[in-house]
């Protein structure tokens, strides 16, 4: 069986999702970094602030956010398979979940954006 | 046949995979690469700013379940691409997974706490 | 002509499976299946192979053909034209002979599942009535005609034999799901295994490769809901659940 995912294109694909994974976990983890660094006062922060404008920083999160996007197309494509018994058509499902991502991300960017406009006294 | 404990870390890796699915690509684009860039107002992230949101109840409880979340739907597959890679997995490689994710998760909450 | 390449293997005189190659003249409408005939027929009539319908319902002619499971009788030449066309036996089962595998773990596994409507409270008259839509919600899943070529697509199959695989799975799900069944309980113990419904991780080549149309990826992920479903029940209320 070794190396079975390199002979057909579907798990090579396969394969792809499973290794965004990584990249979330290690996001997640640059994140918990910075929240122990936020409890560990202003410097400290600001440390963690300005090493994600490091190359290495840049270079993770330019090859994560493809292969978590990817994740997500995959999440929602295979949703009509993990949903409990529906006749709603597939092609329904996977948009219903392909726009909620777009509409919670928009959210998401536009409420940070606009907080961002803000300057605190 | 003996029951399998899947069904607990199933549903955390479900919980982490759809909150990663709905917002995970934005997260990373604004931390990871809009704010470091400057194509947000850098401010976005300063540390009142982010110590403000983690002051927050509401704000709390998405630190923690994004950070959570994220590393048990991260780990949780990690572990099955061992498996898939042909690595023999057991319940010792199981726990040191899972366990990863919950130290991150006990770590998570404690640094919030002590944010206050 | 179109060059077909067959694995061989004869247990009596081999030791491990090789190639043979074959020219095979053909027109647009044959099939791969009619193309091993013509081999079996004209050039060597040692080739094994099983077939019967000729036309996707028998489940017999089921093969890996450039490395992806096809029944071969649905499958066409004119596809693959020039070649050389690889034909090989379904992944991840014994080969008895050339093109022909060994099903036993199969059908082991689908008897493990309780293929039939388990049901005491049989009707005082004729038969169990049904709704189309009491109907629609196993219909897809009585479609499988055992051919296996999931379980020849499914890699978690073929690392680890144990996993009871797509079809039973789906055909597990096609009796829970049927309204005249009432045995769900008994069939529990097969969902909530460790080699049950969690040896899959939707990979979904099963489903992509089903030559009928079951979708045993959505079967079986189905039933990872009401697996979880039956863990915290359990766990709440033990004893109320096997």
């Amino acid at each position: 069986m070794a190396g079975w995912w390199r002979r057909n294109p579907y798990y090579l694909w396969y394969m792809l999702r499973e290794a965004s994974c990584v990249f979330i976990t290690v996001y997640a983890l640059i994140l918990l970094w910075g929240l122990v660094r936020l409890s560990q006062g202003e410097v400290r922060f600001e440390d963690w602030l300005e090493s994600l404008s490091s190359g290495k920083s840049l270079a993770f999160h330019a090859v994560a956010l493809p292969l978590v996007l990817y994740h997500s197309w995959t999440w929602f494509k295979v949703m009509p398979k993990t949903m409990p018994y529906t006749r709603t058509p597939p092609a329904v499902i996977v948009a219903s979940g392909v726009t909620a991502a777009v509409l919670c991300s928009a959210l998401l960017f536009v409420s940070v954006w606009w907080f961002g406009l803000w300057s605190m006294p | 046949m003996k029951r399998s404990n899947k069904p607990i870390f199933w549903a955390l890796f479900g919980a982490g995979g759809m909150l990663s699915a709905l917002i995970g690509p934005m997260l990373i684009f604004i931390t990871g690469i809009a704010v470091p860039l400057g194509l947000l107002n850098r401010e976005t992230m300063r540390y009142e700013r982010v110590l403000a949101l983690a002051h927050n109840g509401f704000g709390k409880l998405a630190l923690l379940a994004v950070i959570s979340l994220f590393l048990f739907h991260g780990c949780h597959r990690m572990y099955h691409c061992l498996h898939d890679f042909g690595i023999h997995v057991g319940p010792g490689l199981k726990a040191a997974f899972h366990g990863f994710a919950a130290a991150g998760t006990l770590a998570a909450a404690y640094c919030l706490f002590l944010v206050g | 002509m179109i060059r077909i390449e067959c694995l061989r293997f004869n247990p009596e005189t081999d030791t491990e499976p090789h190639w043979r190659g074959y020219d095979v003249p053909f027109n647009d409408e044959m099939s791969v299946l009619e193309g091993l005939q013509y081999i079996k027929d004209h050039l060597d009539g040692s080739l094994t192979f099983r077939w019967s319908c000729r036309m996707a319902i028998c489940g017999s002619c089921g093969s890996m053909v450039n490395g992806a499971p096809k029944l071969s009788c649905e499958t066409f030449l004119r596809d693959y034209f020039p070649g050389p066309l690889r034909i090989e036996p379904l992944n991840h089962f014994p080969i008895v002979r050339d093109l022909a595998i060994d099903q036993t773990d199969f059908l082991a596994k689908l008897e493990s599942v309780r293929p039939y409507i388990i049901n005491p409270d049989v009707p005082a008259q004729g038969t169990f009535l049904q709704k189309p839509e009491q109907q629609d919600r196993y219909y897809q899943y009585s479609q499988c005609i055992n051919c296996l070529l999931c379980y020849a697509a499914c890699p978690q199959y073929g690392l680890n034999e144990k996993f009871t695989g797509p079809a039973a799975l789906a055909l597990l799900h096609r009796y829970n799901a049927d309204s005249r069944d009432a045995g769900k309980a008994e069939r529990m113990a097969v969902v909530n295994a460790e080699d049950g419904v969690w040896g899959c991780t939707l990979v979904g080549y099963c489903s992509e490769v089903c030559p009928k149309g079951v979708d045993p990826a959505r079967a079986v992920n189905q039933n990872k809901i009401e697996s979880t479903k039956d863990y915290f029940k359990n766990l709440l209320f033990p004893g109320k659940s096997k």
